[in-house]
């Protein structure tokens, strides 16, 4: 009988080396492949985390590295809870936080509902619509603002032709009680185009025989709507808030290239007063303090969300 | 209300997840709401003890 190919390389392989590969489990062959994993996790996530942590009980500053460390207990936690001017960025987040996740969410699900409609030209306003989300935050938050410009920027213009004001009246980001708006409008301008891709996937995975099906019982369009669409594409639309969420707490390039935290810090969001902390004042341990404080928040309201998200997708 | 309660009493994953996350849900609102500085002093504190209430009590059994 002849040797097939595999024989042949089996036969080929030095006796020491064929044992050794003989000798391995499927655990440990598993471990193998896993382990490149863990360990990257271990060094980028979880020891900077521990390290955190650990620096937010201390008076570390990272630019004085040769002085010493105090250990500090609980103040800079305390000094944290305590600041009013923490606290108005806290306010400014939670702001910025659920207006843009209620625009895009409204926004992004009526563009995914009129886009899944057939009609000529649907692919060619699907790229349209989904360009302002391929550019950079920073480009983005250029171009908002020379387009809040008072003077020549298109956007005071457009709401001048509509409200009759005149467009050098009023200055989206130099103003106090306009800045948050202004932040608001630019992010829901790059990031609905998200939202409604993810509402499109959710429209689409819905089979038509339901909708016909419905058709034969004599469902209205409205009812549909509320007992078909709505809940087929809800775990949908909770991962995309889910998502942008987690994205806006953290938002940071945008902001900065558009207000700079200003005017004053009406729109000075946590990750833009950390930053602050961190990289300018270098006060290493109260910002580590701050950090904990944003990611115990986060991980919080991530568990309940996602556990939420759980029971919807299993109805 | 007498089964949450039951619940509770028999360490039940369901009814302990519902507390923690109403813990959660308070200190987050507490974090930023702007009407007591209060309030929000002690926000982190009632996040923390939710978030490791959530991590302990999703090991329990249904």
């Amino acid at each position: 009988m002849t040797d097939t190919p595999v024989d042949k390389v089996a036969k080929a392989t030095p006796e020491t080396m064929a044992r050794r590969i003989r000798g391995l489990s499927d655990r440990t062959i598993a471990w193998i492949f896993v382990a490149p994993t863990i360990f990257l996790l271990l060094a980028v996530n979880i020891f900077p985390l521990i390290w955190t942590i650990r620096l937010s009980f201390t008076n570390y500053r990272v630019n004085r590295p040769n002085r010493d460390v105090e250990w500090v207990g609980l103040r800079n936690y305390e000094r944290i809870l305590s600041d009013p001017d923490i606290w108005a960025t806290m306010q400014a987040t939670a702001h910025f936080l659920i207006w843009t996740i209620v625009l895009q969410v409204l926004i992004g699900f009526a563009l995914a509902f009129l886009i899944n409609k057939k009609f000529r030209g649907n692919d060619m306003w699907t790229t349209i619509i989904v360009f302002p989300m391929m550019l950079s935050p920073a480009v983005v938050g250029n171009f908002w603002t020379f387009l809040y410009q008072p003077q020549i920027g298109l956007f005071n213009y457009v709401v001048a032709f509509f409200s009759g004001a005149d467009p050098a009246s009023f200055s989206m980001i130099g103003d106090v009680h306009l800045a948050p708006w202004a932040i608001v409008i630019a992010d829901t301008w790059m990031w609905t185009p998200f939202v409604m891709l993810i509402c499109l996937a959710g429209l689409r995975s819905i089979p038509d025989s339901i909708y016909e099906a419905a058709e034969c019982d004599r469902a209205s369009k409205w009812r549909q709507f509320w007992t078909i669409t709505i809940p087929m594409v809800l775990p949908f639309l909770m991962l995309a808030v889910l998502f942008r969420g987690i994205e806006n707490f953290k938002m940071f390039d945008l902001v900065v290239q558009l207000t700079g935290g200003g005017p004053g810090n009406t729109t000075t969001l946590t990750s833009i007063d950390l930053k602050r902390e961190a990289f300018e004042k270098w006060r290493t341990g109260y910002s580590s303090a701050y950090a904990v404080i944003l990611f115990v928040t986060v991980f919080g309201l991530a568990s309940i969300y996602v556990k939420a998200l759980n029971k919807v997708k299993e109805r | 209300m007498s089964s949450f309660i039951t619940g509770l009493l028999r360490f039940r994953r369901g009814p302990w997840e519902m507390v923690a996350s109403i813990l959660i849900a308070l200190g987050v609102i507490m974090l930023m709401q702007p009407f007591a500085i209060a309030l929000y002093t002690y926000s982190f504190i009632i996040t923390l003890i939710g978030t490791v209430m959530f991590i302990i009590v999703s090991h329990f059994p249904e």
